[in-house]
């Protein structure tokens, strides 16, 4: 991808690049990287929000308290409607899981971020934490029945086995599909931008061509970042609601 | 991964766009580590070090997401974020939210049961007036007919003496009317007598008392 046709240069995914924050050398586990930095971002903004914003404790909210009221409502509720009264003890988890999603891919439609959620080590991490976390679960809750989960009861005896491994395979895929929808689709929107962006300097190459593809890869730019700021909270949101289907699998196994 | 790697390697050897410094040795070291397929950390110092390189070279080649060496530190950091957020939010943001939504719910039911209440002691003072006013109509209509009867009462006793005193005063009056009468008719016959007596003297008569009393009395008697 590394073509630098006619001058233009395509480096659609070097957003991507973990990079050490001080100085140019190796990365080790500890080293404060622009993921650090970003992930840092993420957490003062969702404390700037959820804790500063509701400082006041006011009766009658202002916006801001209104705003994180409004978040705390809204996946309080998801946890409630889709998991049942006894899974609002995860609800603290949940709403970690959605907060960090939800700001990391907000912020990483900043110009020149770094878009944490983008990274399959990232979601892979916050996947498998719900996929390890919700089988436990499963199995200290409910003991063997949880394996029920994969007999499904309601079919004929004889197709059951099938089911079971078709449920089986389906149960170990979760995590993958869990993660890589979140990190493809933020991914795949913001390399797009970068492709766009690119396009945008033909008119600094070549003037005939560049008056028509440079307004067009604009236009591009505007209408993929739109769409990014809905696939933002549309992923964290999906991301989060998958979690919590999870979370009712395990506390309630029976199909 | 290692074929990435190869590839990595090759494109920052041609290219020299991306790379790191040392990007010939690493090219180099990388493609020769991709070819003994051992594994990273086996490698020594420089050669780890180059792998690295590499794995820079890789970024302008692949997907920088599979470029496993910075797997560790994003892991790391994104455990601590998550730990760090989680206690926050559990401890101080979510308590605290949960807290102000639950007292607005509280206030809001307190209003309403307040508002009941003084609805409920607005209709029972209403009904308590209502009854003041109604006791008050019935006690004024008693005190009114109690004041009727005993005004009425005076009254008639008091039409009853007066009538009592006028009767009184009529028949004295009648009485005295009578006396004045009989007076008046004595004081006449006196008086008719005694000019009866003088004309008959006049008339050189001789007057006789009683024949002028039957003649006073026959003309008075006629005349009466």
């Amino acid at each position: 991808m590394a073509t630098e046709a006619e001058g233009l240069s395509f480096h659609p995914m070097d957003q991507f690049v973990v990079k050490p924050l001080f100085g140019d050398g190796p990365i080790s586990w500890y080293t404060p990287t622009n993921a650090t930095l970003w992930m840092g971002l993420t957490l003062l903004a969702i404390v700037a929000l959820l804790v500063f914003g509701t400082r006041g404790r006011a009766i009658i909210p202002n916006r801001v308290q209104s705003i994180a009221e409004m978040l705390y409502g809204m996946i309080h509720k998801m946890v409630e409607d889709v998991t049942g009264k006894d899974g609002l003890k995860y609800f603290p988890f949940v709403m970690t899981l959605f907060c960090f999603i939800l700001f990391a891919n907000y912020l990483g439609l900043l110009p020149k971020s770094f878009s944490t959620t983008s990274q399959i080590a990232v979601t892979a991490v916050l996947a498998v934490m719900v996929f390890v976390g919700v089988t436990v679960l499963g199995f200290v809750k409910n003991g063997t029945h949880f394996l029920g989960l994969f007999w499904v009861k309601s079919a004929p005896l004889a197709l059951r086995p099938v089911l079971a491994v078709i449920e089986l395979i389906s149960y170990f895929v979760r995590p993958v599909s869990h993660s890589i929808r979140l990190a493809g689709n933020i991914m795949a929107g913001h390399a797009v931008m970068k492709v766009f962006a690119a396009f945008g300097a033909m008119l600094l190459i070549s003037p005939v061509i560049g008056i028509v593809v440079t307004p067009l890869s604009i236009l591009g730019i505007v209408g993929v970042y739109a769409l990014e700021i809905m696939v933002a909270i549309i992923q964290a949101y999906v991301f989060t609601i998958l979690t919590c289907v999870y979370l009712k699998d395990a506390l309630h196994p029976s199909h | 991964m290692f074929s990435l790697l190869q590839q990595a390697a090759t494109t920052a050897a041609e290219t020299d766009t991306h790379a790191a410094p040392a990007n010939a040795d690493a090219a180099a070291a990388a493609a020769g580590h991709g070819a003994d397929a051992t594994h990273a950390a086996e490698a020594a110092g420089a050669a780890a070090h180059a792998t690295a390189d590499a794995g820079h070279a890789a970024q302008s080649a692949g997907m920088p997401q599979l470029d496993v060496s910075t797997f560790g530190n994003q892991i790391f950091w994104l455990l601590v974020t998550l730990a760090v957020l989680y206690w926050v939010l559990s401890k101080v943001a979510l308590p605290r939210i949960d807290a102000i939504i639950s007292d607005r719910q509280g206030a809001i039911t307190g209003d309403l049961m307040q508002a009941e209440e003084f609805k409920k002691k607005a209709k029972d003072a209403e009904a308590a007036y209502g009854k003041a006013l109604a006791d008050a109509r019935t006690e004024a209509g008693k005190i009114i007919a109690a004041q009727k009867a005993d005004i009425q009462k005076e009254l008639d006793a008091a039409v009853a003496k007066a009538d009592a005193e006028i009767s009184a005063r009529a028949a004295e009056s009648e009485t005295r009317i009578a006396a004045i009468r009989d007076s008046a008719t004595a004081d006449a016959r006196s008086v008719a007598r005694e000019v009866t007596a003088e004309l008959v003297r006049a008339f050189g008569g001789k007057a006789d008392d009683a024949a002028i009393d039957a003649a006073v009395d026959a003309r008075l008697k006629g005349a009466a």
